[in-house]
């Protein structure tokens, strides 16, 4: 990884709030909505040629953050800046220039397939959309995009149907492939998958990363996975980032009580150590109220008065990550040495 | 966290469709009728309009299959060349509202907001009322004939068409391809036509062909009741009118035309259900 | 509490699974999905049944208990406190289910009844297997509420499934199949659907109970952590056949078999970051179309002829370790 390379995607301070859908009569009553608060104000930089991975649990926002920077869904406030320019800004053509340049591989291999066109109209529709290739040259085009994606040429004129679930995402990242972008979001590409499928996939990641210099952000819930792939990682909680820092760091020595805890939580597959006490104790809050303060103090086994009331920012911590902790604000780390 | 799902073999021959009973028998029926409307003039032994004042009223034979009525006009050429007509009303009675209904349904499916409210309203309204009954109310004002009949059935059975494609493309804009089509900068023309269309168009096709079996009913009764296809032109509703005098004495007269009503709306039917297997997504 | 007795004495056996075979007949054929299988739980063990979609780990739960529905077919015979659960009554079967074994299934929100309170939800369990009154039973019900981790039991009685969390939910699950003090419980991916901090919330609630209440587990689970940090014994399964049983620290330290030792391999163990995986090759076969031999031979790095000619028995490998690889020693030496 080259060392202090420009930031390819920036993240300020975006939040996204999705109101529920209220009765008539309360409507009537002006009564206020209520509202789940997928993202809080999230804040990070991506470099060139990074691999972020982004964690979390249910109602974290994760999926949300993926689907706004790809614009699939408006985010309420913050900004997007890519490569130099604002995102939420694009129309048009710039706006489609963009969608070459940033794509997005879903979870679900049985729905993000259109079932009705084969492997080669799904392929070639992308070729011939964003006019990549004169007509001539599509069909050499999508061999490429089977080679790379390790699937059969004699698969091109199969329906979804006949494939199994890792070879669909073996499609769908040939399809996100097939407008040359620079930058690869993959929201818990293998989570639907069976485990020996999972490394089969996740090789192919690697492997595409490598040879076409693509960033990438690895959204899942799997620490396991998002620890051998990412070179940095982002864990989220109910709309914010509470850390982010290089991936053996975080995983080694986490900061924040709520990484601690979800490491701990983790099943280990080491039998010989066990530990018979939860993790965390509590439910996850439901996003539609979040815990004043510190969203995961009521969990927390560390929480104290601050913790209550004031929302802690990312604060640097001395090695070089950032912690939404009060615990280790400057004077709290300073009175700790 | 979702569940792990089925893996499956290295990409399986897609399952041969067969063309099972329902279907071949479905076609089978449409074929004919289709054939008899065409070319009835070959089919039919005698002029459906040419009265025979030396065999009236005379029992199905050989000479006459199906009988004959009041004024010695053959039955069964009768019955042959009202498939014109019934075919007709088959095809032209649905073709505006299946059309217009896709259009209205699929946009304000795809894109909801008020106009998808107003429909609702819409929708709510016109099927209020009992179909049969606003056709025959529009048809009084507007005059009998088929023409106006078309019309009618226009104004009012574009609704259905337009209410299953909405739900049905509102079932497909969830589906992650739709998503998937947004982020590679697919425009909404190609997204709601070449994807989520084919996607969602089965159930309204089925539905075509049983409001085919619907519309040909709907069409007998209004030329029974005098106000779609006007005598002495041969239609099934036409013709079981002109026997309701003679249900003792020449029950032929309105039996005949009403056996093809109902094998002609099986045909339909069957042809509905057995397409509704055939398009039927495989997973 | 007993745990699996010293081996010089002999393991007490809960429950013996004996050349299970579980057949549905489709359009396709028939579809063998649990393809003969011997299996023991021994009391007070947890007892880990592993595999990846399409081994046939569920059905061999569902088996157990016959709620396997026609067209689906079982052979084999499962011996419970002497009977042979394959093959008594429904009369008697109906005794045994939900009081001597209960089952917690994975999806909660399907698993309970929508529309009936949790009160009646436990309440039915007591009626139908113990004799106690209705006083008895309210008491009875706080107390397993209390028994599996929530708060405020007596306010909660009455809440309907939907009002409680997805983990919370699965507690009331639990808790409704200890009410009649089972001695063996069977778990089909209780935790697959939850989150990883509730997770594992749950796996130590389930073995703080078994420990209290001295039940053996046969623990359904694709997740070879879960396995890891919960089960004492593991038996691995693929294409409808166990491929190796034995103790977790053993089977984990030490593969025998060639499938385990490329699906430990294709987890990633915070080792050698970012590079490939050991993953396996292909894909699982189809259970309407399994090869005569060793079902895994397809996809194996380590396969001969006579593999593919017969089905290999399981053998003991190692004390209390049995695995069905002729190749068993290069393996482990792979794993090593």
């Amino acid at each position: 990884m080259k060392a202090a390379a420009p930031a390819l995607l920036e993240v300020q301070d975006l939040a996204k709030a999705f109101p529920l859908p209220r009765p008539m009569l309360q409507a009537m009553l002006r009564a206020p909505r209520r509202s789940v608060q997928a993202l809080n104000g999230v804040s990070f930089a991506v470099r060139r040629g990074e691999t972020l991975g982004i964690v979390g649990e249910s109602g974290c926002g994760k999926s949300t953050l993926a689907r706004c920077l790809v614009r699939l869904i408006e985010p309420d406030a913050g900004t997007i800046v890519y490569d130099g320019a604002d995102v939420r800004a694009l129309v048009g053509a710039g706006r489609r220039a963009f969608n070459r340049r940033v794509q997005l591989i879903f979870q679900d291999p049985y729905s993000s397939l259109n079932p009705r066109m084969t492997v080669r109209e799904t392929l070639a529709e992308a070729l011939h959309v964003h006019r990549l290739r004169p007509p001539a040259a599509i069909p050499d085009r999508i061999a490429e995009l089977m080679d790379l994606v390790r699937l059969p040429r004699d698969a091109l004129d199969r329906y979804p149907h006949e494939f199994s679930g890792g070879q669909r995402q073996r499609i769908g990242i040939a399809r996100a492939l097939s407008v040359e972008p620079t930058c690869l979001i993959a929201d818990e590409l293998v989570s639907a998958l069976d485990v020996s499928v999972q490394a089969q996939v996740i090789n192919l990641l690697l492997e595409l990363q490598e040879r076409l210099g693509l960033t990438v952000l690895f959204v899942a819930h799997d620490l396991r996975l998002v620890r051998h792939i990412s070179h940095r990682v982002a864990v989220m909680y109910l709309g914010r980032i509470v850390e982010l820092d290089r991936t053996e760091r975080l995983f080694s020595t986490p900061s924040h009580p709520y990484t601690r805890a979800l490491l701990a939580a983790a099943p280990e597959l080491d039998p010989t150590r066990r530990s018979r006490t939860a993790a965390v104790r509590g439910e996850l809050p439901s996003p539609l109220a979040i815990p004043p303060g510190c969203p995961f103090h009521p969990r927390c086994p560390y929480a104290f008065d601050a913790c209550r009331s004031d929302r802690p920012e990312l604060y640097s911590l001395p090695g070089g990550g950032l912690a939404a902790c009060h615990l280790v604000t400057p004077p709290t780390l300073e009175r700790a040495s | 966290m979702s569940a792990v799902l089925e893996t499956r073999a290295a990409p399986v021959r897609s399952r041969r469709r067969r063309i099972g009973a329902t279907l071949a028998s479905g076609m089978l029926i449409l074929a004919a009728s289709l054939v008899l409307a065409i070319v009835p003039g070959w089919f039919a032994p005698y002029d459906p309009l040419a009265f025979d004042y030396g065999a009236l009223l005379q029992a199905p034979s050989l000479a006459h299959p199906f009988g004959t009525d009041n004024f010695g006009r053959d039955m069964l050429s009768r019955v042959i060349w009202a498939y014109r007509i019934d075919m007709q009303i088959a095809l032209f009675a649905t073709i505006f509202p299946i059309l217009f209904g896709c259009l209205v349904g699929a946009l304000v499916g795809y894109y909801g907001g008020w106009p998808d409210v107003l429909f609702g309203r819409v929708v709510d309204a016109l099927i209020t009322f009992p179909f049969l009954v606003l056709v025959i109310a529009i048809v009084a004002v507007l005059g009998p004939g088929l023409i106006n009949m078309y019309i009618a059935v226009g104004v009012v059975g574009w609704v259905f068409y337009a209410r299953l494609l909405r739900a049905e493309i509102r079932i497909q804009k969830q589906q992650e391809y739709a998503a998937a089509g947004k982020v590679m900068g697919y425009g909404d023309a190609r997204i709601v036509l070449r994807h989520l269309l084919p996607n969602a168009i089965t159930p309204v096709l089925v539905f075509w062909m049983t409001d085919m079996a619907l519309v040909i009913l709907l069409g007998s009764s209004l030329g029974y009741l005098g106000l779609g296809a006007q005598p002495p032109a041969a239609e099934w509703g036409v013709l079981i009118a002109d026997g309701k005098n003679f249900m003792t004495t020449g029950w032929w007269i309105s039996i005949f035309p009403g056996l093809a009503i109902v094998v002609t709306g099986l045909g339909f039917s069957l042809l509905g259900d057995g397409m509704a297997d055939l398009l039927r997504p495989q997973r | 509490m007993s745990r699996a007795s010293a081996p010089d004495s002999g393991p007490c056996i809960a429950l013996a699974i004996q050349g299970l075979a579980t057949t549905f007949a489709t359009s396709a054929g028939p579809v063998r999905a649990v393809d003969g299988i011997d299996l023991e739980v021994r009391a007070g063990e947890v007892l880990g049944l592993v595999g990846e979609s399409g081994s046939g780990k569920s059905v061999t739960l569902r088996s157990v208990v016959r709620l396997v529905r026609p067209p689906g077919r079982i052979e084999g015979r499962a011996i419970w406190q002497g009977k042979d659960l394959l093959a008594i009554p429904e009369r008697e079967l109906l005794d045994v289910r939900g009081k001597e074994i209960a089952m917690i299934f994975q999806e909660p929100m399907t698993a309970l009844n929508p529309v009936l309170t949790i009160r009646q939800q436990i309440d039915e369990n007591l009626k139908a297997h113990t004799g106690l009154g209705r006083g008895e039973r309210a008491r009875r019900a706080i107390e397993l509420l209390d028994l599996v981790g929530i708060a405020s039991a007596a306010e909660r009685l009455d809440a309907y499934p939907h009002q409680f969390s997805g983990g919370m939910r699965q507690r009331v699950m639990i808790a409704i199949a200890l009410a009649s003090q089972p001695r063996l419980l069977l778990a089909d991916e209780p935790t697959t659907a939850l989150d990883v901090t509730i997770q594992d919330q749950i796996l130590k609630l389930l073995l703080d109970l078994r420990d209290r209440l001295g039940m053996s587990v046969l623990l359904v689970t694709h997740d070879l952590g879960v396995v890891a940090q919960t089960c004492d014994r593991v038996a691995v399964m693929y294409a409808g056949q166990i491929m190796e049983v034995g103790p977790v620290v053993d089977v984990f330290r030490g593969p025998r078999h060639a499938y385990t030792l490329g699906l430990l391999g294709s987890i990633p163990s915070g080792g050698a970051v970012r590079q490939p995986l050991r993953s396996i090759e292909g894909t699982p076969p189809s259970p309407s179309d399994l090869p005569p031999g060793c079902a895994f031979a397809p996809r194996c790095a380590f396969v001969t002829d006579a593999c593919r000619r017969r089905r290999p028995d399981l053998v003991p490998v190692g004390p209390d370790h049995l695995s069905a690889c002729l190749h068993h020693d290069q393996v482990v030496r792979a794993a090593s």
